[in-house]
């Protein structure tokens, strides 16, 4: 249960190893944490994820595996983590970005990121989304993107993927709406992490913990949609009214 | 179970729809809600029937909701309503009441005043169930001199996790530990319908009081250890906001008749307790902050005279002044307030001087912050006071620093040898508790022959790990 001071007794995330969902972990108050569950494929990064969260103090960290693009497998694995206890706070963090140059040679490569984005994502959100509702209380907190917000040229496989994410996401909060269960969504800008190592730097870039601080804030104010930076959304309200024959010759 | 309208859907079930029966509940203080499936029994077989068919989420009895924290609260629940089941009889031959577990102290009240009785325990609301008082064993003014509400109660029936119907007391020997677990058991052995309990015989519906300031915590903590000796009621008002920690102490007695002038005399057993106003719907948060709370302590340690003797007051102004606003507890606004009251022995009666000073730190303004001196405890394992002072305090759960400031006040109590009050808690830790209720795994063993099944739990329960 999270507690009259909203800090939480337990997490859950999925996608494991990101750097998000992570730092967020890291930045939750902790002294009530007795369990937080790491749901990835079993990887180096995974593994040396529990490690970290575990010597910076934080209590009860185990991992669970779980791959996003086997949805036959979602209904088993999140049931079997909400059994063992009640979750206080989901963070679906899994993603990918990939290439639209390659996505646009081979699209099986594009129908993969979809798969593991948007179909994963919806599979997995509403198997939580169920379980929050039967325990009564619970937040599932949706790592997004503003890449979701308007489709660009350079990367318009990975934002549709974000902005089905997004309207899904928005969707189950409706649903969700005075249930005791709730949905954030989490729009971030670019974020310096390992998905974005090497491309060029746009706009109000922040960096993994800025995000997390972000999110806890939105949580604690019960929020259902933040950006990271918050004044992205400024942004992004004009970038979305741009006329396309102008947003094409944008530099992007 | 009808759903909900809701637009393009067809008729097969979502499990994400709503149901007419679910309910956001919180305690009084408005934090952490979580939902539940409330039901309102209106017989004994409808809460066995609520246990025996329970689902995975469990039972939990609720009454009128004034737990500060978690404990009458349960996500995804069966949570009964109990107060749909409110009958109670006065025997004045024997001096008992038996009420069903849903009737209010202000109903029984309202009902036995007249014929000259009085509870033998109330806390410093009325709006308070039968179930929850033994639930909670819950304490009040008098406690240096009658103990808890559990310690007067002679028997209570219980709907155990099977189903079945069990009557428990404390002198029977085949049953006292299953009624020491229940009082001070915060509804997780079973739900209480019924019990007895006696009341004591008063000749009027007045108070006589006597008030004395105190300039600084130490002496106003030696005029109460005075006080004690001399009268049945006794509490203390601290101001917070002052670093001496001054205060007033109010002690009281019934009023006898010859205390009450000629004209009082004949309506000496009116009863008439009033709402005087309600809190509106909606209240900014901020309203209470450090200079709001400095001028209302400041106004209300002035309000009250240096020392005076033999004022006569009512039964409310008394026992229940805070009862004359209904949903007082909004004044705190929509992030909602927590109270954090301790027990710590005669012997760390510094904790309390310590504990205001950390608050006072943080800036953590109190407007209700009691000092109280508890008598010895009964057998319960899980009732609250013992012997020694405690201190309670309302805050609201919006001052930053406020978890750490708690977390080491938890940690002060603990080395003192003192614990929290579950039925105020909404934040303290599974560790914390364990430590302080070291009678925990005697209760534990007691409530799973009681429910074997699991079938009673609440978000306290979860969050505590009971």
């Amino acid at each position: 249960m999270i507690d009259a001071l909203g800090d939480p007794q337990s997490v859950l995330v999925l996608g494991g190893s990101s750097e998000i969902a992570l730092a967020t972990v890291t930045a939750l108050p902790r002294n009530r944490i007795n369990r937080v569950v790491l749901a990835g494929r079993a990887s180096a990064g995974l593994t040396s994820a529990v490690e970290e969260l575990t010597k910076s103090g934080i209590k009860g960290v185990v991992t669970a595996e779980f791959d996003a693009t086997n949805t036959a497998s979602h209904e088993r694995i999140i049931d079997e983590i909400f059994d063992a206890c009640d979750i206080d706070i989901v963070i679906l963090a899994f993603g990918m970005l990939g290439d639209q140059m390659e996505f646009e040679s081979d699209p099986n490569l594009a129908v993969q990121i979809a798969t593991t984005n948007y179909t994963g994502a919806v599979s997995s959100g509403l198997h939580v989304a169920r379980r929050l509702r039967q325990q009564g209380h619970g937040s599932l907190v949706v790592i997004s993107s503003v890449a979701g917000d308007r489709a660009r040229r350079s990367n318009y496989v990975y934002g549709s993927t974000k902005a089905g994410l997004d309207a899904f996401a928005q969707g189950l909060g409706d649903a969700l709406q005075g249930s005791g269960a709730h949905v954030m969504v989490v729009r971030p800008g670019m974020v310096r992490t390992r998905m974005s190592a090497g491309l060029p730097e746009a706009p109000m870039t922040t960096d993994a913990p800025d995000v997390a601080k972000a999110i806890i804030v939105g949580l604690r104010k019960g929020k259902h949609t933040i950006y990271a930076p918050g004044n992205l959304r400024y942004l992004m309200g004009v970038v979305k009214t741009v006329p396309r024959p102008i947003f094409r010759k944008l530099p992007s | 179970m009808s759903k909900h309208d809701v637009n393009n859907v067809s008729d097969a079930a979502s499990p994400l729809l709503r149901t007419e029966d679910e309910e956001l509940l919180t305690g009084w203080g408005r934090t952490a809600p979580s939902m539940a499936f409330v039901r309102e029994p209106h017989s004994i077989e409808d809460v066995q029937t609520a246990i025996v068919h329970a689902g995975a989420r469990g039972v939990l009895a609720r009454g009128l909701g004034r737990s500060y924290g978690d404990a009458a609260q349960s996500g995804g629940a069966t949570v009964l309503r109990m107060p749909s089941m409110n009958t109670f009889t006065l025997d004045p031959a024997t001096a008992t009441v038996t009420a069903d577990a849903g009737a209010s102290l202000d109903e029984i009240l309202t009902g036995i005043v007249p014929h000259g009785f009085f509870v033998p325990v109330t806390p410093g609301t009325r709006m308070v169930t039968v179930g929850g008082a033994i639930a909670a064993d819950i304490h009040g003014k008098n406690h240096h001199v009658d103990g808890s509400f559990g310690s007067h109660v002679t028997s209570l029936t219980l709907i155990d996790g099977t189903g079945a119907i069990r009557t428990l007391s404390p002198t029977d020997m085949l049953n006292s530990n299953e009624f020491w677990a229940t009082v001070g058991g915060m509804g997780l052995t079973g739900v209480i319908v019924q019990a007895t309990f006696n009341v004591i015989p008063i000749q009027s519906a007045l108070m006589s009081v006597d008030t004395e300031r105190g300039t600084n915590l130490d002496e106003l903590m030696a005029k109460m250890i005075d006080a004690d000796a001399r009268y049945r009621y006794s509490v203390a008002w601290i101001d917070s906001v002052s670093t001496a920690g001054r205060g007033v102490i109010t002690s009281g007695e019934h009023a006898t008749l010859d205390q009450l002038t000629s004209a009082k005399r004949s309506t000496a057993l009116v009863y008439d307790p009033k709402v005087v106003a309600t809190a509106p719907k909606f209240i900014p948060g901020g309203l209470i902050n450090k200079l709001s709370m400095r001028a209302f302590n400041e106004a209300w340690f002035r309000k009250h005279p240096k020392s005076r003797a033999g004022d006569i007051h009512s039964i409310a102004a008394f026992f229940h002044p805070l009862d004359g606003v209904q949903e007082w507890n909004r004044v705190y606004g929509p992030a909602g307030f927590l109270q954090y009251q301790f027990v710590v022995p005669d012997s760390a009666g510094h904790v309390i001087g310590e504990a205001l000073a950390r608050l006072r730190a943080v800036g953590a303004p109190s407007f209700l912050t009691v000092l109280k001196r508890f008598g010895p405890a009964n057998p319960a394992p899980l009732s609250f006071p013992e012997k020694g002072w405690t201190l309670a305090m309302d805050i609201p759960t919006g001052v930053a620093g406020l978890a750490g400031t708690l977390d080491g006040l938890d940690e002060l109590v603990a080395d003192s040898g003192g614990r929290l009050y579950l039925a105020k808690d909404s934040r303290q830790s599974p560790e914390m508790f364990r430590r302080t209720y070291p009678r925990l795994a005697q209760w534990q063993e007691v409530r799973s022959s009681m429910d074997p099944h699991g079938v009673f739990t609440s978000d306290l329960a979860r969050r505590l790990q009971l």
